[in-house]
């Protein structure tokens, strides 16, 4: 299935929580989904005979200075198809269901985007950072983050 | 009168401990840490802690230009850099819209399989190392340095190149060069059959990698394994073929599986093997591309302060470890807004807790080894 097809699919299903379909000019395609939405939307993706994303790919965070963002890559090894999905989010408290009960493998991207963005995903199986220190403060790939001026002494210069 | 040294039942107990493997661990491969609740002789769970490495690498390459980024790239997987930096430049040209000719395009094709026979052979010698056999390592050094003298030829680095450059490659293919590269694709094959005598056939390594640390199919995709791990599950799955990116569509080569010839399919033994069995299908695809070399440009021409149009790409490669891409996000700027780094260990690291329960803590160094991580581009 196109991406397209699979947009049509899911809106069919899950109407206003999935965003409208634009063909982007270059590069690809994503499908915006409500962040309520988004756990069932996976489910739905996952399970779903003909649909069947069993892999996914990665989970990026997104700064885009006014919103953060969530984006999955999927792809379904059966079928040979792919789709993006992004869920935006309120870049002061922003919270998402965790799918690393659906894909095991979100477990470390979820993790990392949380370290890296401060993204919270809600039902995470142990949400804590994994490529900084546990005390590291603030999350660098923020737009608006300053860097400390020293860790446990050893400055930064 | 009793012995004060004899055990006396009332006192005797036992106790599970946490214990520390890494980061500095010779079977830790770089500066991976684990951290294992054992019980006597036996792992009863672990977690890997990882970070160790890390280098800020997407914001870095928030600040600088997109020429910029590329040479990071090949710091990634370290042992792979001929693919990293292809991942790179493949993304920047599909969003770009840019060109590549296709000399460059087959000369990227022959130095990424040479690459993935490097990384392999690597893997073998220090795979074998892990559990105890010195030698194959000094076999598998033996022709790695062949490939090793061809890059430095055609790029100057031996670990690091810098060869695939956005819109092309760095330097041509001489005549003596490819004469070379034909003259380690007979020595390769001499060899192969000496690597298999040595350790593919070797009892005690069969024993010792053989049913151990078994992934199941399901398991390995759910865990988002890629590569020779998922491959060595059964799963018929290579991005080359998938979705292939720089003329790969035009190469025969087949996509070796996991058997269980020796123990159960997806076992440590399993993944070798698949490793093994891709060094002969990578040489017949650098000899499909010596055979059909077009003549031509090597480069296109493209603007040092390269601005993409504003949109996003994610352009997965097949690694020598699995699928390594990067997600990019332009904003109509001269730097990205955004990159995110697929690297295949990462994901394939990701696993070890699931994977490694109440095994022998020889066996946790067998199947760490067997999934074959560079921390580089766990940690980025």
């Amino acid at each position: 299935m196109t991406p397209q097809e699979i947009h049509a699919r899911l809106t069919e299903r899950f109407g206003d929580a999935i965003g409208p379909w634009t063909e982007p000019e270059r590069g690809d395609p994503h499908i915006a989904v409500a962040p309520g939405s988004l756990h069932a939307v996976c489910a739905f993706l996952r399970d779903d005979p003909e649909l069947k994303f069993d892999y996914l790919q990665l989970i990026s965070g997104v700064d885009w200075t006014d919103r953060l963002s969530s984006v999955y890559h999927l792809m379904s090894l059966s079928h040979g198809h792919g789709v993006v999905l992004r869920v935006d989010l309120e870049r002061g408290n922003p919270r998402v269901a965790s799918v690393a009960d659906l894909w095991p493998t979100a477990d470390w991207h979820e993790r990392e985007a949380w370290d890296l963005l401060g993204i919270v995903y809600e039902g995470h199986p142990g949400l804590r950072r994994i490529l900084l220190p546990e005390d590291w403060e603030g999350h660098p790939l923020r737009k608006d983050y300053a860097a400390p001026a020293a860790y446990h002494g050893v400055t930064n210069a | 009168m009793t012995l004060l040294t004899a055990p006396r039942p009332d006192t005797l107990r036992t106790e599970e401990l946490l214990v520390n493997m890494g980061p500095q661990h010779p079977s830790t491969h770089g500066v991976l840490r684990l951290v294992v609740r054992t019980d006597g002789e036996i792992v009863r769970e672990a977690w890997p802690q990882i970070g160790f490495l890390h280098r800020c690498f997407e914001k870095v390459a928030e600040s600088v230009t997109y020429a910029q980024v590329t040479p990071y790239c090949d710091r990634m997987d370290y042992l792979a850099s001929m693919n990293n930096g292809l991942a790179w430049c493949l993304a920047v040209e599909r969003l770009g819209g840019i060109e590549v000719p296709e000399r460059a395009a087959y000369l990227r094709v022959m130095m990424a399989e040479l690459n993935r026979i490097a990384s392999h052979l690597l893997a073998f010698g220090t795979y074998a190392l892990d559990l105890g056999a010195f030698t194959p390592f000094l076999y598998g050094f033996r022709e790695r340095e062949l490939i090793l003298s061809i890059f430095e030829k055609i790029s100057g680095g031996r670990l690091l190149y810098h060869y695939p450059r956005l819109g092309g490659v760095a330097r041509d293919l001489t005549p003596e060069l490819a004469g070379e590269i034909r003259a380690f694709i007979a020595q390769m094959r001499r060899a192969w059959p000496e690597y298999n005598e040595l350790l593919s056939e070797n009892q005690i390594f069969i024993k010792r990698t053989a049913n151990v640390g078994v992934i199941p199919a399901a398991m390995a995709v759910a865990y988002g394994l890629t590569g020779p791990c998922l491959r060595g599950s059964g799963v018929k799955f290579d991005l080359r073929r998938a979705k292939p990116y720089s003329l790969y569509e035009r190469f025969d080569f087949d996509i070796p599986v996991g058997e269980g010839i020796k123990g159960e399919v997806g076992d440590c033994w399993d993944r070798y093997w698949v490793r093994m069995r891709e060094i002969i299908e990578s040489l017949r695809i650098i000899e499909q591309a010596l055979d059909g070399l077009p003549e031509g440009e090597i480069q296109t021409k493209v603007s040092r302060t390269l601005k993409l149009p504003a949109g996003e790409v994610y352009v997965p490669c097949e690694n020598p470890r699995g699928e390594s891409g990067y997600y990019l996000i332009s904003d109509g700027k001269t730097s990205p807004l955004r990159v995110k780094a697929r690297g295949p260990s990462f994901n394939n690291l990701s696993i070890t807790h699931a994977l490694v329960r109440d095994v022998l803590i020889a066996d946790v160094v067998a199947i760490v080894g067997s999934i074959d991580i560079v921390l580089g581009e766990v940690d980025r």
